[in-house]
């Protein structure tokens, strides 16, 4: 009643069920992550000439990012080679090592959105725009810490780095004077809105990465005794998984970050 | 198990130090273009030819695709075709609206 | 070669009987549901609801698609009372729907807002929850693994995964019909910015069920193209696959590769709706007279484009699966080989293909320009060339065959002409000067139900009427199989045909009063108008649709009726088949065959001059060797 080549490959495929199985479904995550992109070039190609946001982004932060991913990418690779030279202290150290990293990616990007989230555009009434991360607000007084902006010079706020050269102040504003206030949540522009989905989704990719880890890690590793070539093949089939996650990243980071 | 050569730990923490290395590379390689005063198509071309090599870097020796099987490629390449046809066809269909006309 | 292919083992313990055998025993009609007791063994939860058997999975799917198109049918019935008689309460149903959905149907009166409703959620329910899942994952589940070989699909659990998030979908769905201000109302196609703009929570609801459905479906893609390429019997080379197999492969690489943008495009509006970005909003949208508070900078174009995407090669999803069973069950009724088994598979492969290359010849009205607009005519019309390709080959393998006319065949020869005339309606809408005219108007409603409903629909019946002694042992009643069919076919044809003729005449498509206001009936001597000839048909129309629902109260009763009390078959392959799913036992057990089918040769080796019997199963021994490029 086995089903079979769970572990064997298939003579005339050469692949065991689950390796295919991976790459279908990495198949179909080019395509919903392609779906996205498309979008974001389409909205990208069709914003207005200059209002399109450059430098809104912690190159810093989306770097160190960029290295921590890569770095757990390898180190997923070290721990599948380690079931496979059948080394299980260096599995566990190589896959906990991948849980770690991948916790600390999280870290950073909810970090990131936080500093998104208390980031507010304010226009006055008499037509200006403050522009600055959230300091206090009561019912009559909002105090940023940013810059304002005159309303006819409204593209500076699109270009972080030009914006750089009015000097950032505390400024404490009246609510009476306040026509509108958001902060950069998505529904901010299609820049934030992009951001936050794409990223988002990536993100989600990124648990639900954590969960098979840490499950194969803990619980899981159980199989590691009982049938050592199934459990090869899971780590291997989690690492693509993981591998493909870092993929995404390696175009997000420029696609959003960069350009 | 599937793949039939030898493995052992310490090769692949060389092979990776160096994919590691280049993969620094190239995002310090990015981040320079970033900065550097070019029209935006130039920078936009620059940038992600320099992405698709890291790419590359990543899918063909951490996931070992160089040494997969035709049959992942043969899906992969459709998948890959269909994906330029969905960005290509749209992003063309939205080009070329007659003068005059706004959507 | 052989030492890596494991044996199965002997497969029967006999306390685990399979599912329907012991209905036979206890004997009464109820709903098969609900008749379940204490068995020692596997327990009716892990046995019927978290089962990983392909067969019961089948089953599971294959119930709950017939309800829900049963349900969907139902939602169109009131739909057209209401296009004959606008503004007039339902009768019989009006206050039941009253009493359930309150406002929206005061006075048992179907109002605009619940007609759009009813409108989106029957083609949602009838394509997403109905026909995709009987013909794909019903059909498929149960039948695939069987014609090849395999003992289960290579991901047992997924697949039931798989079924579980169908499940969920389907009940969001249905919920979404009682959350206030009702289900989703932005048609099938949800076209933004309609969607995000009216201010009720239906089409959340309807982005969640989608999200669901689609993630059922990819599951399932990947379980059937993995099973197909891994799990083939030992001889079952590509070109030994009988083409319903091809068929679903193809299916599966569509849905593999289409639904995904569509996924993410549900994602985009999910957070319009939601989180109020505006990926499908334009700058200075206005709604209601008043600019919208929103960022704008949206493309509602990018909605369609990412939607048809995945649309057109959804109704090559529609069409595929049904070709394929009629490819079977012609090839056994005919009792002789298809004609040209490899047109048909490579048609179908090529049709695959290009279906990725077609969509926006649902979008020419949009504005878009002659030489995008010329790329898709050129792709739409050399997509229909493999169509017609299949189409010929089955009707070529009808000729000189001395034909057995029995349920499943009607049907068969049912959908032939009927699939013929939707594809050939088809080809005025994928050119665009035609198109301008046609487009949105009944000529399309037609065109479409023409290849679905006396197409697709028809020929599943037939694979129900085909395969149920496989998953019963006992034959469905001939008689009112029969009477099924000419009823069905026969109000199929006066509900449909007439709108070719309205959709001509100018008559639009989702107008809940039908068109009235646009009637001359109404504005006496207005020129350019619906002349009352075309207003008639409503009416005619909807009495053909009820009487088309009355016909289908034979089939439900012979299906579950045959269940307990159907003539029993005396043999395990009553129909005289050559497919593997046929040399098993009936209904075959967990794990499927007995002994691992050594398959020898092709799929329909029917009549072969000098053969014992009128058909040589695919695995009785001494066929030609496989080619040694395919050994296995
Ligand atoms: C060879 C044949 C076919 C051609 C050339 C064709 C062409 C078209 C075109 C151009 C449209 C868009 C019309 C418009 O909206 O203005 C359309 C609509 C449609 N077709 Fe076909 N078609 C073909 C076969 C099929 C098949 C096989 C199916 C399904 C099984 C199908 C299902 C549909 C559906 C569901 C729509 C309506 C979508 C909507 O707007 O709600 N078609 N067809
Ligand atoms: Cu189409």
């Amino acid at each position: 009643m086995e089903i079979p080549y769970t572990t064997q490959v298939r003579p005339d495929t050469g692949l065991y069920n689950a390796k295919l199985g991976i790459w279908l479904f990495l198949a179909s995550e080019v395509m919903l992550f392609g779906g996205l992109f498309s979008a974001y070039v389409l909205l990208r190609v069709g914003s207005p000439e200059g209002f399109w946001p450059h430098g809104w982004l912690s190159v810093t932060l989306g770097t160190v990012n960029t290295l921590i991913l890569a770095l757990s990418a390898i180190t997923t690779l070290l721990a599948w080679v380690a079931c496979k030279v059948n080394d299980f202290r260096q599995f566990k150290l190589f896959h906990g090592l991948t849980l770690v990293l991948a916790l600390s990616f999280l870290c950073i990007k909810s970090y990131e959105y936080h500093d998104k989230w208390i980031h507010y555009e304010i226009h006055l009434k008499d037509g200006r725009i403050a522009d600055g991360h959230l300091e206090e607000q009561d019912e009559k007084t909002v105090t940023i810490s940013g810059r304002i902006i005159p309303g006819d010079q409204e593209q500076l706020l699109y270009d972080l780095r030009a914006q750089k050269s009015i000097p950032r102040d505390e400024i404490k504003l009246d609510r009476s004077n306040i026509l509108k206030m958001e902060n950069y949540g998505p529904r901010h522009n299609t820049f934030t809105a992009i951001y936050f989905t794409m990223t988002g989704l990536h993100a989600l990719h990124i648990l639900g990465g954590c969960v098979v880890i840490g499950f194969l890690w803990g619980p899981g590793s159980r199989m590691w005794k009982t049938d050592h070539a199934r459990f090869t093949n899971r780590i291997e089939i989690s690492g693509l998984f993981w591998h493909f996650v870092d993929l995404v990243w390696i175009f997000l980071f420029p696609v959003l970050y960069l350009t | 198990m599937s793949e039939s050569h030898s493995v052992n730990i310490k090769g692949t923490i060389r092979l990776c130090s160096v994919v590691l290395l280049v993969i620094i590379c190239t995002t310090a390689m990015m981040i320079g273009i970033s900065f550097a005063q070019l029209t935006w198509p130039l920078k936009v071309t620059f940038i992600l030819s320099v992405a698709v090599i890291n790419a590359f870097l990543v899918a063909s020796y951490l996931m070992h695709l160089l040494s997969e099987k035709k049959m992942v490629f043969t899906v992969l390449a459709f998948t890959v075709f269909f994906f330029a046809g969905l960005l290509g066809l749209t992003l063309w269909a939205m080009a070329d609206f007659p003068v005059g006309t706004t959507h | 070669m052989e030492k890596n292919v494991q044996q199965f083992p002997p497969f029967r313990e006999p306390q685990a009987p399979a599912v329907h055998e012991e209905h036979g025993h206890h004997g009464h009609d109820e709903h098969h549901h609900d008749e379940h007791h204490e068995h020692a063994e596997p327990g009716f939860i892990t046995k019927y609801i978290f089962s990983t058997d392909h067969k019961v999975i089948g089953i599971q799917y294959g119930l709950m698609s017939l309800l829900f198109m049963l349900f969907g049918f139902g939602l169109m019935l009131l739909m057209r009372w209401q296009i004959a008689h606008p503004g007039k309460a339902v009768p019989l149903f009006g206050p039941v729907l009253e009493k359930m959905l309150g406002q929206m149907a005061s006075g048992g009166v179907i109002s605009p807002e619940l007609y759009n409703s009813f409108g989106a959620m029957h083609g949602t329910i009838m394509v997403f929850l109905g026909v995709v899942p009987l013909a794909f994952a019903a059909f498929g589940n149960y039948v695939v693994p069987l014609m090849i070989g395999a003992p289960d699909m290579t991901f047992p659990r997924i697949n039931m995964a798989s079924f579980h998030a169908f499940f969920l979908g389907g009940v969001v769905m249905l919920v979404s019909f009682f959350v206030p201000g009702g289900a989703a109302q932005a048609g099938w196609t949800s076209y933004s910015p309609l969607a995000t703009t009216i201010p009720t929570n239906g089409q959340a609801f309807w982005l969640v069920g989608m999200v669901l459905l689609i993630t059922s479906s990819l599951l399932g893609a990947v379980n059937f193209i993995a099973t197909i390429i891994q799990l083939r019997a030992p001889g079952m080379t590509w070109m030994r696959l009988p083409f319903f197999v091809w068929a679903q492969f193809v299916t599966a690489f569509i849905l593999l590769l289409a639904f995904p943008p569509l996924e993410a495009a549900g994602l985009l509006q999910l957070m319009d709706n939601v989180a109020h970005t505006s990926f499908f909003l334009p700058t200075g949208l206005a709604v209601g007279g008043r600019l919208a508070d929103i960022s704008g900078g949206g493309s509602p174009l990018l909605w369609q484009h990412l939607f048809w995407f995945l649309g057109h090669p959804e109704v090559y999803v529609l069409i595929l699966p049904a070709m394929g069973i009629v490819c079977e069950v012609i090839a056994n009724n005919t009792r002789k080989p298809i004609w040209g088994y490899k047109s048909l598979v490579y048609s179908a492969l090529f049709v695959g293909f290009l279906s990725f290359i077609v969509w926006a010849h649902h979008m020419y009205m949009t504005g878009m320009g002659q030489t995008i607009a010329t790329f898709f005519q050129t792709t739409t019309m050399i997509i229909s060339i493999p169509s017609v390709i299949i189409l010929t080959c089955l009707f070529i393998s009808l000729w000189g065959g001395s034909i057995r006319i029995n349920t499943p065949m009607l049907f068969v020869l049912g959908f032939l002409p009927m699939f013929g005339i939707g594809g050939l309606t088809g080809l005025p809408l994928g050119l665009a000067a035609a198109d301008l005219y046609l487009h949105d108007t009944y000529y399309i409603i037609a065109h479409f139900h023409y290849v679905v409903a006396p197409g697709t629909i028809f020929a599943l019946f037939a694979g129900v009427y085909y395969w149920f002694p496989k998953m019963t042992g006992r034959r469905m009643n001939e008689f009112w199989g029969r009477v099924h069919f000419w009823c069905s076919f026969v109000f199929m044809n006066i509900v449909f045909m007439p709108m070719f003729m309205q959709g001509i005449k100018g008559m639009l498509r989702r107008m809940s009063d039908g068109g009235a206001n646009y009637s001359a009936a109404r504005v006496p001597g207005a020129i350019d108008t619906l002349p009352d000839s075309v207003m008639h048909l409503n009416t005619t129309i909807l009495w053909a649709a009820i009487g088309l629902g009355i016909a289908q109260i034979p089939f439900i009763i012979n299906l579950f009726y045959s269940i307990y009390h159907g003539e029993k078959v005396n043999s395990n392959n009553p129909w005289g088949a050559t497919t593997l799913e046929w040399q098993t036992p009936t209904p075959p057990p967990h794990g499927n065959f007995t002994v691992e089918p050594q398959v020898a040769r092709g799929p329909y080796e029917y009549s072969v001059p000098g053969a014992a019997k009128d058909f040589t199963p695919q695995n009785e021994a001494g066929g030609p060797p496989a080619p040694a490029t395919h050994a296995h």
